[in-house]
């Protein structure tokens, strides 16, 4: 363990000592014309407690002193896992089923809207998945099919007083034909070029959508968005039918919950089929994938096209929820942080986007006297994720075997 | 000045309705900053209502346009000189880079007001300045080199996708860093220095212009005698070219990388507080925009390439200015994505650059 110790204090006295000097001027350098240490120094202390604290940790775990704890848990985990894969699937999938049914029973307004949150991400981060996960382009533009979504839903109500059921799949066609005619000139790029152009196009969508006054009413937004009806029949004067808005957030949730149902399915359907196939090799080598007979152009537009309807229904359910629409909800920021999401869980694993979502949304809710440190922990999460775990928190499970993991 | 400016008139004409409507937090942030810089943004507005009065097809118009657009292109030109250095040796878009010219805004302003407020100001201005822009410039030098060994060095060998996952991770968390250590309001520059300007018939050349442009052109001269004319320019430019063959040599790629990062970020610290002086104040979130912009000036002048990113960043600058002075002022900040990518699809090697493998595009 000190063997290990030493190989690391080195580094990170230099880090800290990094820190105090990249923090004085910030905070020790005053406009009156005083230079104070006070502050510098108290926030560098807790920062140097908090990574200690990691280090000493991270030492540990090395040098294994750390077994007699990890070894039970992994044990127990694997244990878990093989139970779960004992038992029918329809059996878990069930019980998940129930209590994603119960919960807003259960609970109050506040946890609803927070779970509301969280299937909205869910979405997001799967259609996010499609894109980056299966077919391994990063989108960082991804957030202005989302915003797609939720206008036309709004412009279409609120301009002609259309119901919710016939703008949904308008809504999702739209975003589908942004997302072609975004990935149609962009595709011949590949990797980091890729990233900046996908962002150049979202901020022109979110440019767009804040000037065009006439038809969005710029930043000022829509107001007045109808939320869902549904057509129910009523039996006390014959049978009528007439219109029920969904008011209730309870009922609301189910619909949600609806919609992302559907998106993991369809993602997981996506995933073991001929196209997901394809999407893997494209991700992998896509010299290699077109050798071998996929169009590759076709299928990363398809990759788009996915990625961006699964956005643009979750944006008309968006719409719908806020009864207000604002270029402010569709910024580079959102998409950062859909990403962050997907990077945290894991890319392409289901579970793990899950998991990253309900993390990123809840855990921040949970601390909610530390908001203003969210986004700075978002920034820090995937800067961790990648340097130490860069497949996940639930690593996607891999198709087949390859030639490197029989070696 | 032109009204192109980074931020706050947006605020200003759409605060009463948009205010209320926005959720909790983000509203107390939008009114603060709203009577915070109330009187900037009004002085913008001022100016900006002048100039749409200003006849459009007139010459003067066109030559003060022509200015601006100079001034705005050899700041953007400064920025992209960081983007295109690191591509140059790393094959990495520094996200992060953005941020460290917000940085050097504010630590500019915060040496500023010091001196300010030490009563150096009225004295010694020409000493108070030079040393502001020194200390900055060092500032985010030393900050990006610990940036890249934290966040960038580990992950050399790893996937580019990861690589740049880290990148933007760091540009957030520096940009949030900034908001906490820093408010999220404007921070305004001491205002009193570089009053008035030369005059021309109707064309203005403001002292601060003249500044900008004379300081942007002696740290471009200066880095081109860097990189073209002395030992450690070649170093750099052969660990760019080759990393293994380099090091066969002797040439260290873990110091040249960390000057490189120095070296941009020092001029992209310069830039931020250009800026500053430029638009009167600072934000921390001020470095997104024009760090996209820079890099679409890299693209532009063929990424990779020291004196391609001089030229485009110039025709960035001048394409937004005459874009907003003759198109539209709502929408300058397309103009730079719309060149991004139809550079990127018709002339992926930009107007300057090399044949690039097909790795990068």
């Amino acid at each position: 363990m000190i063997q290990e110790f030493k190989k690391v204090w080195k580094n990170y006295t230099i880090g800290m000592l990094w820190l105090l000097g990249v923090l004085w001027p910030l905070l020790g350098i005053h406009p009156d014309g005083t230079i104070t240490f006070q502050k510098t120094v108290s926030v560098w202390l807790y920062i140097l407690a908090g990574t200690f604290v990691c280090l000493i940790l991270y030492v540990i775990n090395t040098s294994g002193n750390l077994k007699p704890v990890t070894t039970p848990v992994a044990g127990a985990a694997r244990k878990i896992g093989s139970m779960i894969e004992v038992m029918p699937s329809w059996i878990w999938i069930s019980a998940l089923l129930i209590c994603a049914f119960i919960y807003p029973l259960v609970t109050g307004r506040y946890a609803t809207d927070v779970a509301i949150t969280v299937l909205f991400y869910i979405c997001l981060g799967l259609g996010l998945n499609v894109v980056v996960g299966l077919a391994g382009m990063l989108d960082l533009g991804y957030i202005a099919f989302y915003g797609v979504g939720a206008y036309t839903y709004a412009l279409l109500n609120v301009n002609f007083g259309l119901g919710f059921w016939v703008c949904l799949p308008v809504s999702g066609f739209l975003a589908c034909i942004a997302g072609c005619i975004v990935g149609y000139p962009t595709l011949r790029m590949r990797g980091d070029y890729l990233a900046i152009v996908t962002l150049g196009f979202g901020e022109i969508i979110r440019i767009i959508l804040n000037n065009w006054m006439e038809l969005t009413n710029g930043p000022n937004g829509i107001l007045g968005v109808k939320t869902i009806g549904i057509l129910m029949p009523f039996f006390e004067n014959g049978m009528t039918l007439e219109t029920l808005w969904v008011k209730k957030l309870q009922w609301f949730y189910y619909f949600v919950l609806g919609l992302a149902i559907v998106a993991i399915i369809a993602v997981r359907r996506l995933n073991y089929s001929r196209v997901g196939r394809a999407w893997e090799s494209i991700r992998e080598d896509e010299t290699a994938a077109e050798l071998m007979g996929v169009n590759t152009f076709n299928y990363k537009l398809l990759a788009y096209a996915m990625g961006a309807i699964f956005a643009g229904l979750a944006g008309a359910f968006f719409a719908a929820r806020m009864k207000f629409v604002s270029p402010e909800s569709f910024t580079f920021l959102e998409s950062a942080m859909v990403l962050c999401m997907v990077v945290l869980g894991g890319m392409g694993s289901i579970p793990g986007i899950i998991l990253g979502v309900v993390a990123l949304i809840a855990l921040p809710e949970a601390f909610r006297e530390f908001e203003s440190y969210r986004m700075l922990v978002f920034g820090a999460t995937m800067i961790i994720m990648m340097l130490f775990r860069p497949a996940g928190l639930i690593p996607a499970k891999r198709v087949g075997k390859r030639s490197e993991d029989k070696e | 000045m032109h009204p192109d400016r980074f931020f706050t008139v947006e605020i200003d004409t759409n605060f009463h309705i948009r205010g209320w409507l926005n959720a909790g937090h983000d509203r107390l942030i939008k009114m603060g900053k709203l009577f915070r810089v109330h009187s900037l943004v009004l002085r913008i507005r001022k100016n900006y209502y002048d100039h749409q009065n200003v006849k459009k097809d007139n010459m003067d118009y066109f030559i003060q346009q022509l200015i601006n657009g100079i001034t705005l292109g050899g700041i953007y030109a400064l920025i992209a000189l960081g983007y295109t250095m690191v591509y140059g040796v790393i094959q990495l878009i520094n996200f992060a880079h953005g941020e460290f010219f917000a940085a050097g805004g504010y630590v500019g302003v915060i040496f500023l007001s010091f001196f300010t407020g030490l009563g150096y100001m009225e004295t010694y201005p020409v000493v108070c300045l030079t040393a502001s822009f020194g200390l900055a410039m060092a500032y985010c030098a030393y900050l990006a080199i610990g940036v890249e060994k934290i966040a960038y060095k580990p992950l050399r060998k790893e996937s580019r996708l990861a690589a740049l996952l880290s990148a933007l991770g760091m540009s957030i968390f520096l940009s949030n860093g900034l908001m906490l250590t820093q408010g999220v309001y404007d921070k305004a520059y001491p205002s009193e220095l570089f009053q008035g300007g030369m005059h021309f018939g109707m064309v203005t050349v403001s002292y601060l212009q003249v500044l900008i442009l004379v300081l942007t052109g002696v740290l471009l001269v200066a880095l081109n005698f860097l990189v073209f004319k002395t030992k450690m320019g070649m170093a750099m430019r052969a660990t760019a070219q080759d990393k293994t063959m380099s090091a066969l040599v002797a040439i260290s790629s873990n110091r040249i990388i960390s000057l490189t990062f120095a070296i941009g970020a020092g001029l992209a610290a310069a830039a931020g507080i250009m800026v500053g002086l430029y638009y009167g104040s600072v934000r921390y979130d001020m470095g997104f925009i024009p760090g996209i912009k820079a890099f679409s000036a890299a693209v532009l002048g063929g990424i990779g390439n020291i004196t391609g990113a001089m030229v485009g960043g110039l025709i960035i600058g001048m394409v937004e200015v005459f874009g907003a002075g003759y198109i539209s002022g709502e929408y300058k900040d397309v103009f730079a994505f719309i060149i991004l990518i139809s550079v990127l699809y018709f002339k992926p090697t930009g107007i300057m650059g090399e044949n690039i493998d097909d790795t990068r595009v």
